[in-house]
């Protein structure tokens, strides 16, 4: 029990909000939006703040909850894949933060991160663009997603969007992905 | 033809189609993980309508939120609008926005610039 004590003070220093750490389902997502967006609304943010905060969060967190990739069984005697990611929200001073970290599949590593840096790289009439391009280009994914979730993050972001690739094994990397909005509301 | 009525949660809009009475509106949030399995019955429903559809379709859209999975969806449906209109119909869309909701205003240029469709945007009055 002597551990809780720091884990709070630890949060209280990163401004954490929210974070959960396992199984990424579908109504743990509602669950987790509703939660976070029940918490701006008690604690009077601007609304377009708050509006930009719940579609930033709601993208992300369908975003692992389509594209992590689960890791095979630890336990020989189980068939039961591991789909735990981390879902973190934090509010500082200037920013709020969303975070999210999940395994994916090495082979996935470039593509992900080209995408990424296309998209830092862009400017905001280039993310217009791209983003109208994809949304009438291609079609659905296999998972249904349109692709175009990233994007739309880094429109509504406004900043550029943080990213690392840490190694787990050698299929394996921990995907983590930090997206901010500004709390200060632009002219 | 029967209206489709479909009442909003969480995550889906409130979506009335009824053309005896000339409602077609969507408002709310759409923000469902599985877009596609909520927006086909809708598609289905106007792709029966367009067979036989009113002189002036005045569609509203009233959205609060929605994922980028709903985005797509919505373009397939206002697709959908833009062939009948292509038709000879008269069709008209309305897009309200909060005033201080750039980015829904933004998503309803975006549609305007993609389409051949009257899209109007609209500010909506503050209830």
């Amino acid at each position: 029990m002597s551990m809780t004590y720091s884990y709070y003070k630890n949060m209280q220093l990163n401004n954490i909000i929210f974070v959960y750490q396992g199984e990424v389902t579908a109504d743990l997502v509602s669950s987790i939006l509703q939660m976070v967006e029940n918490k701006l609304e008690g604690e009077g943010e601007d609304r377009k703040v708050k509006k930009r905060v719940f579609n930033v969060m709601v993208e992300c967190l369908q975003n692992v909850y389509h594209h992590l990739d689960a890791l095979p069984p630890t336990d020989a005697s189980s068939s039961v894949r591991d789909k735990t990611a981390l879902l973190m929200i934090g509010r500082e001073e200037r920013d709020y933060y969303i975070i999210t970290g999940n395994h994916v599949l090495n082979d996935r590593i470039p593509d992900l991160k080209a995408r990424l840096d296309r998209i830092n790289r862009a400017t905001k009439e280039e993310l217009k663009q791209l983003y109208q391009e994809i949304l009438t280009g291609t079609g659905f994914s296999e998972k249904g997603t349109a692709g175009l979730g990233m994007i739309d993050i880094a429109r509504k972001s406004g900043q550029k969007l943080g990213y690392d690739f840490h190694p787990v094994n050698d299929k394996y990397s921990f995907f983590s992905l930090e997206a901010r909005v500004s709390r200060i509301p632009e002219k | 033809m029967e209206a489709l009525r479909i009442e909003s949660t969480h995550k889906t809009p409130r979506v009335i189609l009824d053309p005896e009475n000339g409602i077609f509106e969507f408002s709310g949030r759409s923000i469902p993980e599985d877009s596609v399995g909520f927006y086909a019955p809708i598609f289905e429903w106007f792709d029966q309508y367009a067979k036989n559809p009113l002189p002036v379709t005045h569609v509203r859209f009233d959205l609060e939120y929605f994922n980028t999975s709903s985005s797509k969806n919505i373009l397939e449906l206002l697709k959908r609008l833009e062939a009948i209109h292509a038709a000879g119909h008269e069709v008209r869309v309305t897009w309200y926005y909060d005033e201080d909701d750039e980015d829904m205003e933004e998503t309803g240029q975006d549609y305007q610039a993609l389409l051949n469709l009257p899209i109007e945007l609209s500010v909506k009055i503050q209830s």
